[in-house]
């Protein structure tokens, strides 16, 4: 209960000004940082869906939770855990790569993971990374040696395994 | 009909039965204020000095009535000088609906003249907050406000409309109030299981396991909460009780949730308890806690709190469950619904022996000095009022005496600042308590550091005829500072005494309220009943020693049973 690891908050609020301010109030009010919080439209344009991965204890989520079901904005939340849930996360990396050597090796590497190469420049190549936190982490370290040149990730989204859906709660 | 902003909104709040509304007017509320000309026989405005005083008569004319209170004010400082009040409603659970105007459309976000962004600053203090940029969406906005702020666990709701909306106009069809629920964004809302509107149906198996547990108490204690007064589960409360043969407790915002003057109440629990309560919590096998959510002050230490009890908590919000205090077996709902389907299931027990055993921890406070001392001051209070006068108190040391010495009778006797612990609350508070209550005695409880804060209220209640009793405990300093300061940093009275003016009797006549100085129970309880006699405000400055302490004493963090000062 009291062990803290990466937790997925999956929000439906209202697509309107201020909402994701007062969302992300209820984190730092509490002094929880947010590791990743990705928003964007659902099926309905009227409704938006964000998921938030947080690195606390159980007990403090399930709080975390109730608060935010609280808010007006917020229609639904669901607590989603490794087992029950899909997780992904999409990754741009930019890696140094000024010598042909250098460049195969990654193109490889990138092969090995499944990646697309989406930029090739002289001095760089530039990483569509696709895959749940666990995928980007490992691509991640190997790339280092590199030299990361800048790195940007949309954070995780994720959905519920099997028939049920955010709507059920 | 086709009606400017400002005239929906007055029509909303008579469909509200809004009759009463405090406020202060100012360039971006005008065309409001303007419309409120042609409504004054159906709203009552009450032009305070200060916002802030306006802020607290609204919350106190909700926590005294149970109808929602209406406050409005205008943009920049206007609005700011809210803040304090909706923080102070937010903290104790009070409907307060506050509205306030902003700039125009092209102004927002220029940093124009009294322009703040309101919104954004009482998003943490409120339950919902509105930025009204839409004439067409005015009424509706105005109606899910008021219902939010007085449906499910109640809360301060803030619409702040942009000045040009107040002048647009827009079509205004009626609705009366049984249908705002069935209607637009508010029946959306309602529907969601997230937001705990519907009247959370608690599942038989939860009852039942309560009523089990319960069963088997041998010594059970009941803390009751303000949300036993915000329910009106107080009926309840007692047969629950009575049925439990338990010890009754509360929290200072539960005081009068159960009658004081009851042999089962045991006094409030906490820092500043009663040595029987917090006893009786200490020492039970069962704690059944309703309507409270197990605040620091309570719960000066959450793993010590009632370290030998199976603990029942029953809460209207289910964010509460768990956040402070771990328990057993959380009830989630109305307290007056919940209640009523449980107790068919609790068979009569009787604890005769448990309860003598807290009776035995019952002290009463003895006379130690020539001097008035405060424990003399509220048993007076009680007994020229028969226990029935409302109190309203700022917050420190006089807050806590008025809780300790003075048995409240009924529901809503107690209008106190217990979340926030706002100086300056008593005289707006006292002011909304007496308009709301025509027919009661209000007195003001207040300390010579409060009453600093607002006493520019003196004003509206001289102006408007309201007769708000002030009960000054003069001690000539900020008492609970200065308590703490001699128990816990060597008696270094840093910036605590108030040894300077101004003379309050002669302030008191500069407003044209009666003021009068007393240093003796006699001289009291006479300044008291003429002051009660004359139907009119007054202020009665009490001269207190600067050393007189609140007995006991439990330092934060600590158990219930680990007194600084006994």
């Amino acid at each position: 209960m009291n062990e803290k690891k990466n937790h997925i908050l999956s929000v439906l609020v209202e697509n309107s000004a201020g909402v994701l301010s007062q969302v992300s109030r209820m984190f730092s009010r509490k002094g929880y940082n947010i590791a990743s919080l990705a928003v964007g439209e659902t099926e309905d344009p009227a409704v938006s869906r964000m998921t938030i991965l947080v690195y606390e204890d159980e007990a403090q989520i399930e709080q975390i939770a109730s608060q935010l079901a609280k808010l007006l904005p917020v229609i639904s939340v669901r607590i989603l855990n490794r087992d029950n849930s899909i997780r992904r996360e999409l990754l741009l990396v930019k890696v140094k790569a000024d010598t042909r050597e250098t460049r195969d090796e990654i193109i490889q590497m990138a092969s090995i993971f499944r990646v697309k190469i989406v930029d090739v420049a002289h001095e760089s190549l530039t990483l569509e990374v696709t895959g749940d936190f666990g995928k980007s982490e490992a691509l991640l370290k190997l790339l280092e040696g590199f030299g990361i040149l800048e790195l940007v990730r949309t954070g995780t989204v994720a959905l519920e395994r099997g028939k049920d859906t955010i709507y059920d709660v | 009909m086709e009606l400017t902003g400002a005239k929906i909104l007055m029509e909303c709040l008579v469909e509200q039965k809004a009759e009463t509304v405090f406020g202060y007017p100012g360039g971006t509320i005008l065309n409001v204020y303007d419309a409120l000309y042609d409504y004054q026989d159906r709203i009552h405005h009450y032009l305070t000095s200060h916002e802030q005083g306006a802020s607290h008569a609204a919350d106190g004319y909700f926590r005294s009535t149970g109808r929602t209170g209406v406050c409005f004010a205008t943009s920049g400082p206007g609005a700011t000088n809210l803040t304090t009040g909706i923080a102070t409603a937010y903290y104790d659970s009070s409907a307060v609906v506050f509205i306030s105007c902003n700039v125009t459309e092209p102004m927002l976000g220029k940093d124009a003249f009294q322009e703040v962004d309101l919104t954004g600053i009482a998003m943490p203090i409120t339950k919902a907050c509105y930025l009204v940029d839409d004439v067409t969406k005015l009424a509706d906005v105005v109606r899910e406000a008021f219902y939010l702020a007085s449906h499910g666990r109640p809360g301060p709701v803030l619409i702040d409309i942009l000045k040009n909306v107040t002048a647009e106009t827009a079509e205004y069809t009626p609705l009366p109030l049984q249908e705002h629920p069935n209607h637009g964004h508010l029946a959306q809302v309602i529907a969601r299981s997230s937001t705990g509107f519907k009247s959370i149906d608690t599942k038989p198996e939860c009852l039942e396991k309560a009523a089990e547990m319960v069963a088997g108490a041998k010594r059970p204690v009941i803390l009751a909460g303000g949300g036993v007064i915000r329910s009106g589960a107080s009926a309840e409360v007692k047969s629950l009780a009575e049925r439990l043969d338990a010890v009754v407790t509360a929290s200072i915002m539960g005081l009068g949730g159960f009658p004081g003057n009851d042999p089962r109440f045991a006094g409030f629990a906490g820092m500043h308890g009663s040595h029987a309560a917090n006893q009786a919590i200490y020492q039970c096998d069962l704690l059944f806690v309703i309507g409270c959510r197990f605040s620091d002050r309570v719960a000066l230490s959450p793993s010590h709190f009632a370290p030998n009890a199976r603990i029942i908590h029953l809460d209207i919000d289910r964010a509460e469950i768990n956040k402070n205090v771990h328990v057993d077996r959380p009830l989630i709902g109305d307290a007056k619904d919940v209640l009523q389907k449980l107790l068919p299931q609790i068979t009569q027990q009787s604890h005769p022996d448990w309860r003598a055993q807290i009776a035995a921890e019952v002290r009463e406070p003895v006379k130690q000095a020539s001097t008035l001392e405060p424990f003399e001051i509220m048993q007076t209070i009680e007994s020229v009022t028969g226990g029935q006068a409302l109190i309203v108190t700022d917050v420190g040391q006089h807050q806590m005496w008025a809780s300790q010495y003075f048995r409240y009778r009924y529901p809503c006797q107690l209008l106190t600042s217990g979340g926030f612990g706002t100086m300056g609350f008593g005289y707006g508070a006292a002011m909304g308590a007496k308009v709301g209550n025509p027919d009661k005695t209000v007195i003001h409880v207040t300390g010579d550091g409060c009453f600093r804060m607002n006493c520019n209220e003196m004003a509206t209640a001289q102006h408007y005829g309201i007769p708000v009793i002030t009960v000054l405990f003069d001690n000539g300093t900020l008492g609970m500072v200065r308590q703490w300061q001699r128990a816990m940093y060597d008696c270094r009275f840093s910036a605590t005494t108030l040894d300077r003016g101004p003379d309050f009797v002669k302030l008191a006549e500069a407003y044209g309220i009666h003021g009068v100085r007393v240093a003796t129970a006699a001289e009291f309880e006479t300044a008291l009943r003429q002051a009660i006699a004359s139907g009119e405000a007054a202020v009665i400055d009490c001269a207190i020693d600067i050393d007189e302490t609140v007995r006991p004493m439990i330092a934060g963090g600590h158990a219930l049973n680990d007194y600084l000062l006994d």
